[in-house]
C-alpha cells in the first residue's frame, strides 16, 4: 500500500478532510501534511494571509489536514479537491527548514504530579526512572487541538503507556504535564480530564494577549521536557 | 451604559466568532445565531460584527445608566421597558427587530417565554465594548477569553457601548426575523459508512429530542441510541460546529459555536451551512428530525443564504435593497 494516497472526504459541505490509514508511519506522513498546509498558506488560498483567499482555516490533525472554506468562497469544492491533489502531488521531499526544538522545564512528583506514583505502579518503573524516561525522548508536535496550543505529541517511550483515571478529575491545572494512554500532553488551560499528571510546567502554552505569538508550540516544533524539579517520596 | 440587575447563566457577549485559528486550537465562539447579531447592529447602524449581548437564560434585568439606542432580535421575549419601581412605561413593549430609545433611569427586562429555548440577541449603538482578543470579541467560555473577562455575564456587571455609534447611518427602519424552520438539514459525515446500515437508516428516520446536555459547546440528542460504530477507535481529526459526533453510548451531539476544534469521535453527519443558525433555537426537549440532503443540495442552499446575507449588508449599506 502506498502511504501517500489520502483518503478524501467532506467533513460538511464547504470543508475537506484528506487522511491517512493511522497504521502508517505518522511522524513521516505529518512532516508531508504539514508542509502542505504551509504551501497551502504561502499559495494565497488562506483568509488570514490573502482577504479574498477561499479557505478560513487549514487545520491539521494527526494523520490528516482539514481545509475549510469561506461561508461566502465562490471556489466550488471540486475545485479545491483538484487544487489540493496537485499541490499534494507537486509537494517534494525536499529537506524543510530544521525544526525548532523548545524545551519544556518540569516540576515532577509532588504536589505537582498527584499522579506520578500510579505510573511508577502501573508501569512497573521506579518514580525517577519514570522521570527520566519521560524527560529522556525527543517529542513531535503533530498538531495543536483539544485546548488553545495544547499540543499532540508523539514519541512517549511505549514503557509508560498507563490508561486513564477510571473516574476523571473535575479539574487538571494549566501547565500540568499528564499522561493519557500512549500519549503525553500539556494542559494550556484548566479542564476536566482522566490524564494522570506526572509534573507542571511554569511556561504559558496559550496566551491570549499575544496576537503575534499567541501559543508557544507549533505543529512541527520538536519539544524536550527537562527536569527542573523532581519529588519521588 | 447599562448595568446588570439580574441575569440567567450563559449570558455572554458575542460577536460573529472568531475565526482563522482552528490550527492553534483556538475555537470559533461568536452567536450561535449569527445572523441575529448582524440585524440587530445593522438596524442601529453599527459594523455588522460588533459586539452584542447573547441571551439564552430568561429573565434579563438591566438598569440604564445613560440613554442608549437598542435593538433585539431573535425570539421575542416579550421585552418591556419598566421604570425604576418596575411599573410598565406606556408604549414600553420592546418588539425584535425593531430600534428602541432606552432612557437613564429606566430598566429593560427580557422575561422570555416557556418554550424549550429561546434565544435573543441584544444590541446597542456603539456596540459592547470588551476589547478585541484574537480577532474577536466573543467570549471563548471554555478558555477564559474574550468577551467580558472570558466569563458569562453576571448581576453587578456593567456593560459599556462604545462610542462611535451613528445614528446617521441607520438606513432600515424594521427587519422582520426569519424565524426557525425546524428543518435541519444534513449531509452525511466522514465515518457515515462506518455505522451499520440501521444505524445510518436511523439517524434520519428517528425523532430526536434534544437532551440536557446543551449548551454553547453542544446539543446532545436522545432517542433510540444509534448501534454499531463498526471503526473501533480513530485517530483524533478536526471538527466543525454543526458537526454530528457519535460517542459510544450511541447518542449523537451536534457540536456548536464553543466546541473544541479536534474530536476522536466517528462523524456520522454534518448540519449543512445554511441550518446551522436553527441550532441557537433548540433547547431541552426541542424535537427535530435530521433531513438528509445531497452536496449538492447543501451547496445551493448556501448560496441562497449567502444571497440572503448580502442583501441584508446591501440594504444596510444604503446601496440598495
Amino acid at each position: 500500500m502506498s502511504t501517500l494516497d489520502p483518503v478524501i472526504s467532506l467533513v460538511n459541505d464547504r470543508a475537506l478532510l484528506i487522511s491517512f490509514s493511522h497504521h502508517v508511519d505518522i511522524p513521516h506522513i505529518q512532516r508531508r501534511v504539514l508542509r502542505l498546509a504551509q504551501d497551502l498558506r504561502k499559495h494565497s488560498l488562506c483568509s488570514a494571509s490573502n482577504p479574498d483567499g477561499p479557505l478560513r482555516d487549514i487545520v491539521p490533525g494527526p494523520g490528516n489536514l482539514m481545509l475549510e472554506l469561506t461561508p461566502d468562497a465562490s471556489m466550488p469544492l471540486t475545485e479545491l479537491t483538484e487544487r489540493l491533489e496537485s499541490c499534494w502531488k507537486r509537494l517534494e521531499d525536499r529537506p524543510s527548514l530544521p525544526p525548532r526544538t523548545v524545551e519544556i522545564p518540569v516540576c515532577y512528583g509532588g504536589e505537582h504530579g498527584p499522579d506520578l506514583m500510579q505510573v511508577a505502579r502501573h508501569t512497573g518503573l521506579t518514580p525517577q526512572s519514570v522521570i527520566e524516561r519521560h524527560a529522556a525522548n525527543t517529542y513531535e508536535v503533530l498538531c495543536l487541538g483539544f485546548q488553545p496550543g495544547f499540543p499532540y505529541l508523539h514519541g512517549l517511550d511505549p514503557a509508560l503507556n498507563t490508561p486513564r483515571r477510571d473516574t476523571p478529575r473535575s479539574r487538571i491545572p494549566a501547565g500540568s504535564v499528564a499522561i493519557g494512554a500512549d500519549r503525553t500532553g500539556i494542559y494550556p488551560s484548566p479542564s476536566p480530564g482522566g490524564w494522570l499528571i506526572i509534573g507542571h510546567t511554569e511556561l504559558k502554552l496559550f496566551d491570549a494577549d499575544n496576537p503575534e505569538r499567541p501559543t508557544l508550540l507549533l505543529p512541527g516544533d520538536r519539544v524536550r521536557f527537562t527536569i527542573a524539579e523532581a519529588i519521588h517520596v | 451604559m447599562f448595568e446588570v440587575l439580574r441575569c440567567g447563566p450563559l449570558t455572554t457577549v458575542q460577536d460573529q466568532g472568531r475565526h482563522g485559528l482552528r490550527h492553534l486550537g483556538v475555537g470559533q465562539s461568536g452567536c450561535l445565531d449569527p445572523v441575529a447579531a448582524a440585524q440587530a447592529n445593522l438596524l442601529l447602524g453599527n459594523a455588522r460584527q460588533d459586539a452584542v449581548l447573547e441571551v439564552l437564560h430568561f429573565p434579563l434585568l438591566l438598569a440604564c445608566h445613560s440613554d442608549c439606542d437598542i435593538a433585539l432580535s431573535g425570539d421575542d421575549t416579550d421585552a418591556r421597558l419598566i421604570d425604576q419601581h418596575r411599573q410598565p412605561i406606556p408604549e414600553g413593549r420592546l418588539l425584535p427587530g425593531f430600534v428602541h430609545r432606552v432612557r437613564q433611569g429606566q430598566l429593560l427586562l427580557l422575561p422570555g417565554r416557556r418554550q424549550p429555548r429561546t434565544y435573543a440577541v441584544l444590541g446597542m449603538a456603539g456596540g459592547i465594548d470588551v476589547p478585541e482578543i484574537l480577532g474577536s470579541r466573543s467570549t471563548d467560555l471554555n478558555n477564559r477569553f474574550g468577551g467580558l473577562e472570558g466569563r458569562p455575564v453576571q448581576s453587578g456587571d456593567r456593560i459599556h457601548v462604545s462610542h462611535h455609534a451613528d445614528a446617521g447611518r441607520r438606513l432600515l427602519d424594521g427587519i422582520r426575523s426569519i424565524g426557525p424552520t425546524g428543518r435541519v438539514r444534513a449531509i452525511p459525515g466522514p465515518e457515515f459508512e462506518r455505522f451499520t446500515p440501521q444505524a445510518r437508516m436511523d439517524l434520519w428516520q428517528t425523532r430526536w429530542t434534544v437532551g440536557r446536555q446543551c449548551n454553547r459547546m453542544g446539543l446532545r440528542l436522545s432517542g433510540m441510541p444509534l448501534q454499531g460504530d463498526v471503526g473501533g477507535g480513530m485517530p483524533s481529526s478536526a471538527v466543525l460546529p454543526g458537526v454530528i459526533q457519535v460517542p459510544p453510548d450511541g447518542r449523537p451531539i451536534i457540536l456548536a459555536n464553543d466546541a473544541q476544534t479536534t474530536g476522536g469521535y466517528p462523524r456520522i453527519a454534518s448540519i449543512i451551512t445554511a441550518d446551522l443558525w436553527q441550532l441557537a433555537y433548540l433547547g431541552p426537549g426541542s424535537r427535530i428530525r435530521l433531513e438528509q440532503v445531497s452536496v449538492e443540495e447543501a451547496q445551493t442552499a448556501n448560496r441562497e443564504w449567502q444571497r440572503y446575507w448580502s442583501i441584508l449588508n446591501l440594504s444596510a449599506s444604503g446601496e440598495g435593497a
